[in-house]
């Protein structure tokens, strides 16, 4: 490259990436800060199923004690059981919400002691015990059970953890990164006066915001490339046919989101002010999005609100196209929907917009 | 041919008036100082000729060719410094001269050679953030001379540097305007204007009071005195902004 000048778009884009990636803050909150939500969704509460019931048994209780070996065992996939002699105490383990239920039995009745704080628990141990009483009373007839019972799983249509949270956080990493990145450029370099600077050089503002905008798109790619690398690689999950329409959702909700930046950059005063607004906008709509956690348990009006907000139909568009199994066409809606946000805010932030803070 | 011709620029905020009604011919070559207290309106008057600012009313030419509406065919002709240190974040020294050069088509050869002119070889890597006051302002000097402009802007181009920096700098402003370069600064140092200047324009409330050569000037004292001294008595003594 020595002596050789470089194009102007291609020395802008270049100055604006190498800028980006030396700033360790910037880095961290587009990548690693989302990427720590996507661990700790993906990895912490995957595994959703039920801890243990917590059984203190009082003294002799015939049922649990003279269990078959292989009822034993069914018996201690649901109840974890310690033994304490003294039921007042056990009482009161139970009512400080250290054990579960504590179980006792009185000539041929069987009490069990819970509480209603763990409800889910307390429907466990109610049912299994009363399974197992039923057991022994059809044992003590003799006589072999006239109906019998087996469990099979359907898989069910809702999505698993990660399934669920990678399309959701990749949209609101995207938003921010686009809207914080947008917003803070135009600040600082109108605080710097280089905005003046570039003004005065033989180059279009088109040039100008096509470098931005073109390091941003980069910036957007390299974000999906990781999350879904990253959630398949570690946390098994599994996308499914039209998977590559997030690409085309990616840009038109990069293109969105830095136009709410600029608005965000071209209404504030300062730099701080700009990054603080655009973070002001992002963060509340990726909770009202579903970024984080299913809208489905939402009252009716805030679920209607939320179609208000562009990030939602970014987080549904790639939710479809990623995880639902939707074809190439359910993009298509969410994708008009961002343009169209896209273009509006765009227009509102140009009338707003100031070459410089006087 | 004139550099610079000004007629009644006029340039209002709101109830200031910033520049009010300023005429003014910079010949070809010519080296300029624009000296006045802060808010006097140097700025302004600069930043309307450099075609940064629509005036409010009057007219300017640069190099012959009307400045407004902006004229995108002047740019590569003329540099400008502004007062801020105006750069990328976080480039180094090297790369922020070349991403400049690259914007008027300038490759990265003449690039590093400005950056031995104003004596930054040995900073080449390191970052502008990191750069001293007077560091920050010989890159962008260098940043503003990148393309080798007919027309060189200057703003306060000296202020935070050290009596050596300032020195080695005005040798490298002479040097400019000796390639026949028109040369227009502003400063708060006279003896600055006086040992480069050509003429100097003493402005006060948004007015030039006296374009004159430095010699001129000094000689109408009543008492034998210094070009601060015809400051002192054309802009009077209270403190401004």
């Amino acid at each position: 490259m020595s002596g050789r000048a470089r194009g102007p778009f291609w020395a802008l884009s270049l100055a604006i990436l190498r800028g980006f990636l030396r700033d360790r803050a910037s880095v961290f909150f587009t990548v690693l800060f989302p990427l720590m939500f996507l661990v700790l969704f993906g990895g912490l509460f995957a595994n959703q199923d039920q801890s243990k019931v917590d059984l203190i048994q009082v003294g002799q209780v015939a049922l649990i004690d003279d269990l078959p070996d292989g009822a034993r065992g069914a018996f201690d996939e649901t109840f974890e059981v310690t033994k304490d002699d003294d039921l007042a105490a056990a009482l009161e383990e139970v009512r400080k919400g250290d054990a579960d239920v504590a179980l006792e039995q009185r000539g041929d009745k069987v009490i069990a002691h819970y509480t209603q704080t763990d409800q889910v628990k307390a429907a466990i141990t109610q049912g299994t015990l009363r399974a197992f009483v039923d057991g022994a009373n059809v044992a003590a007839t003799g006589q072999p059970p006239k109906f019998g019972f087996e469990a099979e799983q359907v898989e069910d249509d809702s999505l698993s953890t990660i399934q669920y949270v990678t399309p959701g956080l990749l949209g609101w990493a995207v938003a921010m990164s686009a809207a914080i990145g947008a917003a803070a450029t135009l600040q600082g370099w109108r605080q710097s006066k280089l905005l003046r600077r570039l003004q005065l050089a033989p180059v279009t503002t088109g040039t100008i915001v096509g470098a931005r905008v073109t390091v941003t798109l980069l910036i957007a790619l390299g974000q999906l490339a990781i999350f879904l690398g990253l959630g398949a690689a570690a946390f098994g999950l599994t996308l499914t046919g039209s998977w590559w329409m997030a690409i085309p959702l990616v840009v038109v909700g990069t293109l969105c989101f830095m136009a709410l930046g600029l608005l965000a950059g071209a209404l504030a005063k300062t730099t701080e002010g700009a990054v603080n607004l655009a973070n002001f906008l992002v963060l509340p709509m990726a909770f009202l999005s579903g970024s984080f956690f299913p809208l489905d348990a939402a009252p009716k009006w805030l679920q209607r609100f939320s179609e208000l907000l562009p990030l939602k139909h970014l987080n549904t568009g790639m939710l479809d196209v990623m995880v639902r199994g939707e074809g190439p066409s359910a993009a298509v809606v969410p994708l008009a929907i961002l343009a169209t946000f896209a273009i509006v805010v765009t227009a509102l932030a140009a009338r707003l917009f100031r070459w410089d803070t006087t | 041919m004139a550099a610079i011709s000004a007629r009644n620029l006029t340039k209002t905020y709101g109830e200031l008036v910033a520049v009010d009604g300023v005429s003014l011919e910079v010949a070809d070559g010519e080296f300029v100082g624009v000296l006045g207290p802060n808010g006097a309106g140097k700025t302004t008057l600069l930043e309307m000729i450099e075609g940064l600012r629509r005036p409010d009313g009057g007219e300017v030419h640069v190099l012959d060719e009307p400045v407004w509406p902006r004229n995108a065919g002047l740019r590569p002709r003329i540099g400008v410094q502004l007062q801020a240190s105006s750069f990328f974040e976080r480039l180094t020294t090297r790369e922020q001269i070349r991403t400049f050069a690259s914007l008027y088509g300038v490759g990265s050869g003449p690039a590093d050679e400005w950056l031995e002119r104003v004596g930054l070889t040995d900073k080449v890597d390191t970052r502008v953030e990191d750069l001293s006051g007077g560091q920050a302002q010989r890159l962008s000097i260098a940043c503003a001379l990148v393309h080798d402009p007919e027309v060189v802007f200057l703003d306060e181009p000296t202020a935070a540097l050290d009596p050596q920096a300032r020195r080695n700098l005005w040798d490298l402003l002479a040097s400019i305007n000796d390639s026949g370069r028109t040369v227009v600064l502003t400063t708060h140092y006279m003896d600055e204007a006086e040992a480069l200047c050509d003429r100097v324009a003493v402005m006060d409330h948004g007015r030039i009071l006296r374009f004159e050569t430095p010699a001129v000037l000094i000689s109408e004292l009543d008492t034998p005195g210094t070009l601060e001294d015809v400051f002192l008595s054309l802009t009077g003594r209270e403190y401004r902004a």
